[in-house]
């Protein structure tokens, strides 16, 4: 045991002593979310707009008025002529038109039904879309709000659970998560085993009293704890500065964590035993770990949108249901009762992992 | 001269009849040798002849395919445990952690051959003063000169006070004048009991072991004091019997 504690200490002293490891460690945990809490956003504040309102009445105004209150958009421009429209768009001040006919009231009272005519500027689809689709918003909500005084029409109010005001954190921190325990467990353990095969160090502990189990725990334990850490380190920032909440039990979420966590070590020891060489441990992990991790495990892109066959892929991937799990127990307060299918998966793959890796790294050594 | 006193001590290394087969490739063909106590032992040979091979075996990194073979006094195919207790490595592409100090290696690798901490304190202490590097103490491996770093290996490979010393090319890449001084140490640990087995490339310096073998093709074409050697082949130093043995092996072909 003795000796074991030792070489952990080694590792511990290695770690701390290169500041590129701390670095990915804990900058890159708070940098990643800040980058993603603040830069990365699909909200949309303050869209310069122009309005173009002949009719100039009540209705209008009020649609309008309600436009710029929402905070949503800023009205930078009114025009008076459909052919001011296109320069506007073409110069860049505005990203959405919107446009009332002439006796836009009159159509309305009289006929049951006005036109509004929305113009964004699709070079950005996103935005667009979104814009469009906030300005329909406002202008339904208007409208329901005068067939209630009237007394008639159904009213629809959207919910929106879990995420009551559509923040993107919320959406970003279980994947984060996930990505980052990937990046620290998987690349950083193959590295630190490469590295040391690489300098002709692994010989030497293999010559010692050492048992393989011992070398390959010892190179490992540092790195769980860690990356242990690195996610409580998320979970705090995304708790204290975004308000993401926790809503489920922390105990759980700490417990799936770490048995994400081991699956990932065990990724990063199968790694290892596939190359003595830190580039390429670190181009198969770059290329077999991270991109699946954003791409293919509904941590941006959801896996239902997929072409069967990505989903079935999707389906390979343990942060797939890591994800799941995570975004379940903080958002939704899920328990095991809910997510013990996910789990079961999980610690399957992580057992299959752990056996695979372990038999190959001692068959390497006979 | 010297080699008489080795003669009459007690085998640490007992090699039988080794075989070590790749498939249908033969890489240890029927070794057998002995090596004594405090012997300083040349194992010659050229890359690829097995000699690698025949070291990891006896380091108990890998398994002979058959013969009878004892290390330290513990049989290696039951006893690799006890073997690696008893044994020291050192090689030419390790010399020590690079951001650790000179004392952070030493206990650690003190440690994992289960010293006491009061052992490991006493052990590096002395081995530093050995050296007369007591002021680096302190000082990271990568801010000391490479000549150094190999002679700290060294000690590092003595730390547990091992019956054996493995030496795989240690002095590869070393500038002649720290190769010398490598070797004054080599010479005064054998002189305190402790045997030593190493391979190299230099023929000079396989004139300071007290017996050498040298490997051809997987067998150990001759063994014997470098002095006896050179006047068998009637040549005028050791490169040149091992470039004579190289021409006998190119005229077999």
């Amino acid at each position: 045991m003795k000796r074991f504690i030792g070489f952990v200490r080694k590792e511990f002293l290695h770690i701390f002593r290169d500041w590129r490891t701390m670095s990915v460690l804990f900058g890159m945990p708070v940098a990643q979310l800040m980058l993603f809490g603040y830069v990365i956003t699909n909200e949309i504040k303050d869209a310069p707009m122009a309005i173009m309102d002949p009719s100039h009445d009540t209705y209008s105004m009020d649609i309008t008025s309600r436009l710029t209150s929402s905070g949503y958009f800023l009205s930078e421009r009114n025009i008076s002529n459909h052919k001011e429209i296109e320069p506007v768009f073409r110069e860049g001040k505005v990203k959405i038109a919107v446009v009332f006919p002439n006796n836009f009231i009159q159509q309305a009272q009289r006929e049951r039904k006005a036109t509004i005519q929305v113009i964004t500027d699709a070079s950005e689809p996103n935005t667009a879309n979104i814009l469009a689709s906030y300005t329909e918003s406002v202008v339904l909500k208007y409208a329901m709000s005068l067939q209630k005084s009237s007394g008639m029409g159904i009213r629809i109010e959207p919910k929106m659970m879990y995420n009551p005001t559509l923040k993107g954190v919320y959406l970003f921190v279980p994947g984060l998560i996930a990505m980052l325990l990937m990046l620290i467990s998987a690349l950083m353990t193959s590295i630190t085993i490469t590295r040391e095969k690489e300098l002709g160090n692994m010989e030497i502990l293999l010559v010692s009293p050492l048992k393989p189990a011992q070398i390959i725990l010892g190179k490992v334990l540092p790195y769980f704890l860690l990356s242990f850490s690195s996610a409580v380190l998320i979970l705090l920032t995304g708790y204290f500065i975004f308000g993401v909440p926790i809503v489920g039990s922390i105990v759980l979420l700490l417990a799936e964590t770490m048995l994400f966590i081991l699956m990932a070590l065990s990724l990063g020891i199968l790694i290892s035993t596939v190359t003595s060489s830190q580039q390429v441990a670190m181009m198969i992990s770059m290329v077999a770990l991270m991109l699946p991790t954003i791409l293919l495990s509904g941590f941006i892109f959801p896996v239902e949108n997929m072409p069967e066959v990505m989903q079935w892929l999707c389906k390979a991937m343990p942060p797939k249901y890591f994800i799941t799990i995570v975004r379940g127990i903080m958002l939704k307060g899920n328990g095991l009762d809910v997510l013990w299918d996910e789990t079961l998966v999980l610690s399957g793959m992580t057992l299959f992992l752990m056996i695979l890796s372990m038999k190959k790294f001692k068959k390497r050594l006979a | 001269m010297e080699h008489e006193k080795v003669i009459n001590s007690a085998p640490v290394i007992q090699v039988k009849n080794m075989y070590k087969r790749f498939g249908s490739f033969i890489a240890n063909n029927d070794l057998t040798f002995d090596v004594y106590k405090g012997e300083i032992f040349g194992f010659l040979g050229a890359n690829g002849a097995g000699k690698t091979t025949a070291m990891r075996i006896l380091c108990g990194l890998s398994s002979p395919s058959s013969g009878e073979i004892q290390v330290a006094g513990f049989d290696i195919y039951k006893q690799v445990g006890q073997i690696k207790k008893n044994i020291g490595y050192m090689s030419q592409k390790f010399s020590l952690y690079e951001d650790l100090t000179v004392y952070e290696n030493m206990r650690l690798f003190g440690g994992i051959y289960g010293l006491t901490n009061k052992e490991i304190k006493e052990r590096s202490a002395n081995l530093l003063q050995m050296l007369g590097f007591e002021n680096a103490r302190n000082t990271l491996i990568k801010d000391i000169p490479l000549g150094w770093r190999q002679k700290l290996a060294f000690s590092v490979a003595l730390i547990h006070k091992p019956k054996i010393v493995f030496l795989d090319e240690p002095t590869g890449g070393v500038d002649p004048m720290t190769r010398r001084q490598f070797w004054e140490m080599i010479h005064e640990t054998a002189a305190g009991g402790t045997t030593i087995f190493v391979t190299t490339h230099y023929m000079d310096e396989a004139e300071y072991c007290d017996r050498v073998s040298i490997m051809v093709d997987g067998e150990i074409r001759v063994m014997g004091p470098p002095a006896e050697l050179i006047q068998r082949f009637g040549v005028e130093n050791m490169n040149e019997v091992f470039i004579k043995l190289a021409r006998a092996k190119s005229t077999e072909l």
